[in-house]
């Protein structure tokens, strides 16, 4: 069986230490996450991992029976990018003479679709969302000139298919 | 009602029906001791030798009577020497709840005395795992640590409690925790895949039972013998399974895995349906994975989701819990008996007892005593009737695969873990929870001296065990792969041995030691005859062979009889 790229989601009470279980799980079978995304669902008390790894589909079955397993996760589901919408964010930190000195760095940001959070004397700077190798190919954009700091977050995904989960989470309301 | 969280930890454990608990008191627990001394006839503590004995005794006492097991330390060693025995309860499936000691809430992450962080070291082994802050929370954890213990697959949970939280006062009040919105005990049985089960079963030729220690978790050994007996399918037992259908059993065919019998391994790989009852497929059963039961179909009877697929891949999988689905599987199982198949089960089975079995019962050609026949000579007098708690190694095999059982829960080993160590608390706490039964102890040279200590735990509360130590002064199956696998290189393994009469003579344990064939029956009467406890060393052949045998990595149809 092939690696593939696989989005692991994970419905959890909030609770501490259990970050600390789920990441064992991953840790025993020397799985490296790619990405990890904590933040509260649409529930409210509820939290959602997104776990993004590279392994075969009898791996990610596997790790998916041992998070559910944990006493405060309610719900864990893998998705193939093809089956999520999913998007990443990065924030790029430039020098500010560059807006005037290098003309090209405005084309970049106006075709990039990407948005100018701050702009101050020294330094400005912009965020984009989207796909990582549409953040990859910016990053290579910029690199002539000069990034200052560069940070990507974690996966963010939604499944296109309605999640059976969301009947059971009504009743958490 | 105002009360300290030390009482209210004591309280909680009454209103479980906690009657006995195990544990070595430490500074970070001794407000809990002090309430277990104003409760001491209501509430049982055994002081232990060592934090690792209370666990091993509270999974005996667990795996004897199938209620939680208690065991209390305190911080930083304490609550770390209790990790081996979370780890074999976790991978055992036994229901045990251990409670810590802490630092106090303003002294946690300062590296204090005796700190240690016994959450992060215990998350990989428990079932779940909770340190308490604050008096108030203790009523309601108490009350989660049982009900996820005991709930569907049960196993360890730690609860860790800071000192100022035992010390503090709060409005107690308990109430029984009955579900937990994110956690799911037990599936909800699919009628419809029972009758798909039973449908297969039924147009099986060569059907083939396999059962792991789910039937008597499940409390299942009745419905279990029904479904067997209706079905007339051959049925053979994991060791954690072993004692849930008796020994004897016309439709028993012994043993699965790298020691098992014969027969059931060979013809795992000739059976057309195989059908799993609350069993992993540990690789120990099943050797290679590429190459066991291809050509069966599996259906799985199982409680843990997560299980399924996980070794072995299913056709049918029946989640659930296994009293209710035996019971739903039942009715719809065609009456047969399946002898054309059972003569095969018979033929190996022969095979294996002539070229094994009569030697290892009967040794010849002036071998000393074997393990296989002090066995049996505890087969003879206790006429299948005791518990038999065995530790590891290959006394532990001979002990599987020779004694007889008549009823359920009578055989406690470490199995998933492989604890040396593990029979003489083990023992403790089986006797404890079942002093009606007889309880014999089955140890090597080698086991016996991780827990030796013991010994005081046994002098101390009289608890009348039987400790039968099988000495052939060497780590009897690590010398048995290194003669197999690494050409006689006996590495670190032969054992210079202390008089352990004398060591079970200061603790005052009526000894005796057998070096002699002729003096074996009447030692193990002897022993079986006391209302004390009872020590008997016996002298046995130092390099005798657990066989049959699949070696690691292999197939279960290349199982060696030499």
């Amino acid at each position: 069986m092939e690696d593939k790229t696989f989005t692991i989601s994970v419905y959890s009470e909030n609770n501490v230490g259990l970050l600390n279980r789920i990441s064992g799980i991953f840790l025993k079978r020397h799985i490296n996450i790619l990405s990890l995304n904590v933040s509260e669902s649409e529930i409210e008390n509820v939290s959602r991992f997104i776990i993004v790894v590279n392994t075969t589909e009898k791996w990610v079955q596997n790790i998916v029976g041992q998070i559910e397993k944990q006493i405060e996760v309610i719900k864990a589901f893998y998705h193939t990018d093809e089956e999520t919408i999913y998007l990443e964010n990065a924030l790029f930190k430039i020098a500010s003479n560059l807006l005037f000195d290098e003309k090209q760095i405005q084309n970049i940001i106006k075709e990039s679709q990407s948005t100018i959070v701050t702009v101050s004397r020294d330094f400005f700077v912009i965020s984009k969302s989207g796909r990582r190798s549409e953040i990859e190919e910016l990053y290579a954009k910029f690199k002539p000139y000069g990034i200052m700091q560069f940070v990507r977050s974690g996966r963010i995904s939604v499944s296109k298919e309605k999640m059976e989960i969301s009947t059971l989470l009504e009743t958490f309301k | 009602m105002k009360i300290s969280g030390a009482e209210a930890v004591i309280r909680c454990l009454l209103e479980e029906g906690v009657d006995l608990v195990y544990g070595y008191p430490g500074g970070a627990i001794m407000p809990v001791y002090d309430e277990l001394y104003k409760f001491q006839d209501q509430l049982h503590h055994v002081l232990v030798r060592h934090e690792q004995g209370a666990t091993h005794a509270a999974q005996g006492y667990a795996r004897a009577t199938g209620k939680v097991g208690v065991a209390i330390a305190t911080s930083g060693p304490g609550a770390t020497n209790l990790v081996t025995g979370i780890a074999d309860a976790q991978i055992d499936s036994t229901p045990m709840v251990c409670i810590t000691g802490q630092v106090g809430r303003h002294l946690l992450g300062s590296d204090a005395f005796q700190e240690t962080d016994i959450i992060g070291i215990s998350t990989p082994v428990t079932k779940w795992n909770f340190q308490i802050t604050e008096a108030s929370q203790i009523p309601e954890i108490i009350a989660k640590a049982f009900y996820i213990a005991r709930s569907g697959r049960p196993g360890p949970v730690l609860i860790d409690i800071t000192k100022n939280a035992q010390f503090d006062e709060f409005d107690y009040s308990y109430e029984k925790c009955t579900g937990i919105r994110s956690y799911v005990p037990v599936p909800k049985l699919n009628l419809d895949k029972v009758a798909e089960a039973a449908a297969l079963i039924n147009s099986a030729k060569k059907p083939l039972i396999v059962f792991g220690q789910g039937i008597i978790l499940g409390r299942a050994e009745e419905e279990f013998k029904a479904v067997v007996e209706k079905s007339g399918i051959p049925a053979a037992w994991t060791i954690l399974g072993l004692s849930a259908l008796p020994t004897d059993h016309p439709l028993n065919v012994g043993m699965l895995g790298m020691h098992g019998n014969y027969a059931p391994n060979l013809l795992t790989n000739e059976c057309d349906v195989l059908i799993a009852f609350g069993m992993r497929f540990d690789d120990r059963v099943t050797g290679k994975l590429a190459t066991y039961a291809k050509q069966a179909k599996v259906v799985h009877f199982e409680i843990d989701p997560a299980e399924i697929d996980k070794n072995v891949k299913t056709e049918i999988a029946v989640l659930g819990d296994v009293k209710e689905s035996l019971a739903a599987l039942l009715p719809l199982l065609d009456a047969k008996s399946h002898d054309l198949w059972h003569n095969e089960f018979k033929a190996l089975s022969e095979v294996e007892y002539n070229s094994v079995i009569k030697e290892e019962l009967n040794p010849t050609n002036g071998k000393g005593i074997s393990m296989g026949e002090t066995i049996e000579m505890i087969n003879k007098h206790s006429k299948g009737d005791a518990i038999i708690v065995s530790d590891v190694g290959q006394h532990q095999m001979f002990a599987c695969r020779y004694a007889k059982f008549n009823s359920t829960k009578s055989n406690i080993t470490s199995g998933g873990l492989g604890t040396m160590g593990f029979a003489l608390p083990a023992a403790i706490g089986a006797k404890m929870g079942k002093p009606e039964r007889e309880v014999v102890a089955i140890i090597g040279d080698g086991g016996f001296q991780m827990t030796i200590q013991e010994l005081g735990t046994i002098f101390q509360t009289q608890v009348p065990v039987k400790i039968v130590i099988l000495n052939n002064e060497f780590l009897g199956m690590v010398r048995q792969w290194q003669e197999l696998f690494f050409d006689n290189r006996y590495a670190s393994t032969k054992m210079i041995n202390p008089n352990f009469v004398a060591i079970a003579e200061g603790y005052h344990i009526k000894s005796k030691k057998v070096t002699q064939r002729e003096d074996l029956d009447e030692a193990v009467a002897e022993m079986l005859a006391s209302k004390e406890s009872y020590f008997l060393e016996v002298m046995v052949e130092k390099e005798n062979n657990v066989f049959p045998m699949i070696p690691t990595g292999a197939c279960v149809s290349e199982i060696r009889l030499s």
